[in-house]
């Protein structure tokens, strides 16, 4: 609880650093990000990530320093052309999209790799550290890392500010806006650029490996929490700077913790929370709602039997024991759990073993009733279905049935009084 | 049968398109008259997308070229307006139906520039005119098909353009849709304007269209609607593929000939 305390009031200025320099640049990446993700380019951020690293190496090799900004020349070159090489080699080849990401990650990762091991066997002393940028090292950032972040992560937000819009409609409609002679290529090209920056920026903290888990999974999961694009990207900065914020303290109290794959762990942990539990497209709420509509559906087939029983004997508000009912057709197993169900909402009362009817509960009954003959009807008339083939079909269809589709029924029917069955619609 | 236009708005000369390395428009020559509803038909794979998507300079043309109100695309795109295909986008965006008729505007706004108050009128308006207005906070994914295919109608009039250029509005369509959005078009060309529709279905050509073009790879027809709208033009559009040109366009594809000279 203490090491909690001193950690969130950032005491420690190391940890300062740390702790507000991930979360300004996760923060960032997760921005440039959902643009990304909207434009179903994740896969060429990741790519970028990974193709960043020759370019660190040949910086190292031919400047022979290890200063950031010399360092991160490179990566820019090499990011930005491993994004032209895949946009040619799908224009011009016969290789599709996916399979030109693939070749140009693994081309530029693996051309990576054999120059970091060629720089570790050197033996100089001066390369040792170079490779912190596969994991990445948030411990070792230090205060004018924080200043580079911040510079950085202040630019990359004004651009997509003062370029919202136009990156809204190119992740839209990008023939649209071709038509109303928009820049498109310029566009695309900056939105690049972003990318490449903010993956410059971002494996300092996680590394080239898990770079694009920071781009795309602070999106992902904010797409399911929203429709609105502002608050999307928002959400997923929040998320972001959350996980960075939980990461960092991981490794804050285990420093044999590594912080970079530690927020990636946490980002994905709550995106899969986001996937369950997000109200309306959250797997959660789409089960929850499924399991409300059998319910409904149960409830109001019960409700329309006991119309049923009570239009047989001319009497609707006659008590009525269960043995009675299981003599009717259509009658679900749980039927005590669906009785206790409608006596909740008030449409039947219990008096010992027998439940009657409620005014209410008559009249949604012969609402039920009522809609169901009347599809019968329509799928008669209109779609000349035969009369012994219409009852599953409404038995189906009668719970979703609206009042303006109940008038438009009314409206299309020639008799909208007799059913298939010659029974009378009640009103 | 191929008249030209008095008080031209739209000049195609000698078009040639490729379309996946398969020419699928062969020297197409004809012009469009101001304030008409302009029908285009033609069986599948006709070209008729091609067409419009080439007039519009969306489509890299092998050789020839259009001329808009009598100058080059890129002078006068913002008296051209785009209604495309339902099925061109991906419609699981996070925008409302506002938000996607304020794409209308963005043309008229330039780079950099927020929506103002007169923008907001004008979505406003569009959204009235389409029927929309209810709607205009949903989002674009929970639409119908019909209504999908009025937000679209609906940006496309918030550009306040002249000629408007529409792929296949009608299709997949429920009846009282179609009905308000042929209203919609007349009304426009009423006030002058000039609407070319791309559209699949026969019938109702000859009732909506008074001008019309017939295609199939090469143009058969251009022209008031009753003097093009005959069996015997009618025959040519639809008999099916002329053979040898078929033949053409599959070779020129697989040896992977250039056809263009601009």
């Amino acid at each position: 609880m203490n090491d909690l305390l001193q950690f969130l009031t950032l005491q420690d200025a190391n940890v300062r650093y740390v702790v507000l320099g991930v979360m300004l640049l996760s923060a960032t990446s997760s921005v440039v990000g959902c643009f990304a993700l909207l434009r179903k380019r994740s896969l060429v951020g990741d790519a970028v990530a990974h193709a960043v690293l020759p370019g660190i190496c040949l910086s190292f090799i031919i400047a022979d320093s290890k200063e950031p900004w010399v360092l991160l020349i490179g990566a820019f070159i090499t990011g930005w052309l491993s994004i032209y090489l895949i946009d040619f080699i799908s224009s011009k080849s016969k290789l599709k999209p996916d399979t030109a990401v693939a070749i140009v990650l693994s081309v530029f990762f693996g051309a990576g790799v054999m120059l970091l091991s060629h720089i570790q066997h050197q033996g100089s002393a001066s390369q040792s550290g170079l490779d912190k940028f596969l994991f990445g090292k948030a411990a070792s950032l230090v205060s004018t890392d924080l200043i580079t972040f911040a510079s950085v992560a202040v630019f990359l937000l004004i651009v997509v500010a003062l370029f919202y819009k136009e990156f809204k409609l190119i992740s839209f409609d990008i023939k649209y806006a071709k038509t109303i002679g928009y820049p498109v290529k310029f566009i695309e090209l900056l939105l690049s650029s972003l990318t490449v920056l903010a993956v410059i920026i971002g494996i300092q903290a996680v590394g080239v490996v898990l770079m694009a888990a920071i781009l795309i999974t602070p999106a992902a999961a904010a797409r399911t929490w929203t429709d609105k694009l502002g608050m999307m990207i928002l959400v997923s900065c929040i998320i972001a700077a959350l996980s960075s914020l939980l990461g960092t303290y991981v490794s804050f109290v285990a420093p044999a913790m590594p912080t970079g794959p530690w927020i990636v762990l946490i980002m994905s942990l709550l995106a899969f929370i986001s996937f369950l539990i997000a109200p309306k497209k959250g797997i959660l709420s789409k089960y929850i709602k499924q399991v409300k509509n059998r319910n409904k559906i149960k409830e109001e087939n019960v409700l329309k039997m006991l119309f049923h029983l009570g239009e047989r004997e001319n009497d609707f508000f006659k008590p009525r024991t269960i043995s009675e009912m299981m003599t009717m057709n259509d009658v679900p197993e749980n039927l005590s759990k669906v009785l206790g169900g409608l006596k909740r909402h008030g449409y039947i009362e219990k008096q010992g073993d027998t439940y009657t009817l409620t005014v209410e509960g008559k009249t949604k009954g012969q609402r039920m009733v009522r809609i169901h003959r009347l599809w019968e009807a329509y799928l008669s008339e209109h779609l000349q279905i035969p009369a012994d083939h219409v009852h599953f079909n409404a038995e189906a269809v009668e719970h979703v049935i609206t009042h303006e589709i109940e008038a438009d029924l009314v409206k299309s029917l020639t008799n909208p009084n007799l059913d298939p069955h010659e029974s009378e619609i009640p009103k | 049968m191929i008249l030209q236009a008095e008080n031209q708005v739209v000049d195609v000369h000698n078009l040639t398109v490729s379309y996946d390395n398969k020419p699928v428009l062969w020297n197409i020559d004809l012009t469009l008259p101001k304030g008409a509803l302009v029908g285009i038909i033609g069986p599948n794979g006709a070209g008729k997308s091609t067409l419009i998507k080439a007039m519009m300079g969306i489509v890299p043309v092998d050789s020839g070229y259009v001329k808009i109100f009598g100058e080059a695309l890129n002078v006068v795109r913002q008296k051209i307006a785009y209604v495309p295909q339902r099925e061109s986008v991906d419609w699981d965006f996070p925008a409302s139906v506002y938000d996607i008729v304020m794409m209308g505007r963005y043309g008229k706004m330039g780079l950099f520039k927020r929506p103002r108050k007169a923008d907001a009128d004008v979505v406003m308006d569009c959204l009235r005119k389409v029927g929309l207005v209810a709607l205009k906070d949903r989002q674009i994914a929970q639409l119908s098909g019909g209504q999908q295919q009025r937000v679209f109608l609906a940006r496309a009039l918030a550009q306040e353009a002249d000629l408007y250029f529409m792929d296949e509005p009608f299709a997949g369509v429920d009846i009282a849709t179609e009905t308000a959005i042929i209203e919609l078009l007349r009304e426009m060309r009423n006030d002058g304007k000039t609407v070319v529709v791309v559209h699949h279905d026969l019938q109702s050509a000859a009732e909506y269209f008074n001008w019309t073009i017939l295609i199939n790879t090469r143009l058969i027809a251009s022209g008031p609607t009753p003097q093009v709208l005959t069996n015997e033009l009618l025959q040519k559009t639809y008999g099916g593929k002329l053979d040898v040109l078929s033949q053409m366009q599959d070779i020129i594809k697989t040896e992977a000939f250039s056809v263009g000279h601009s």
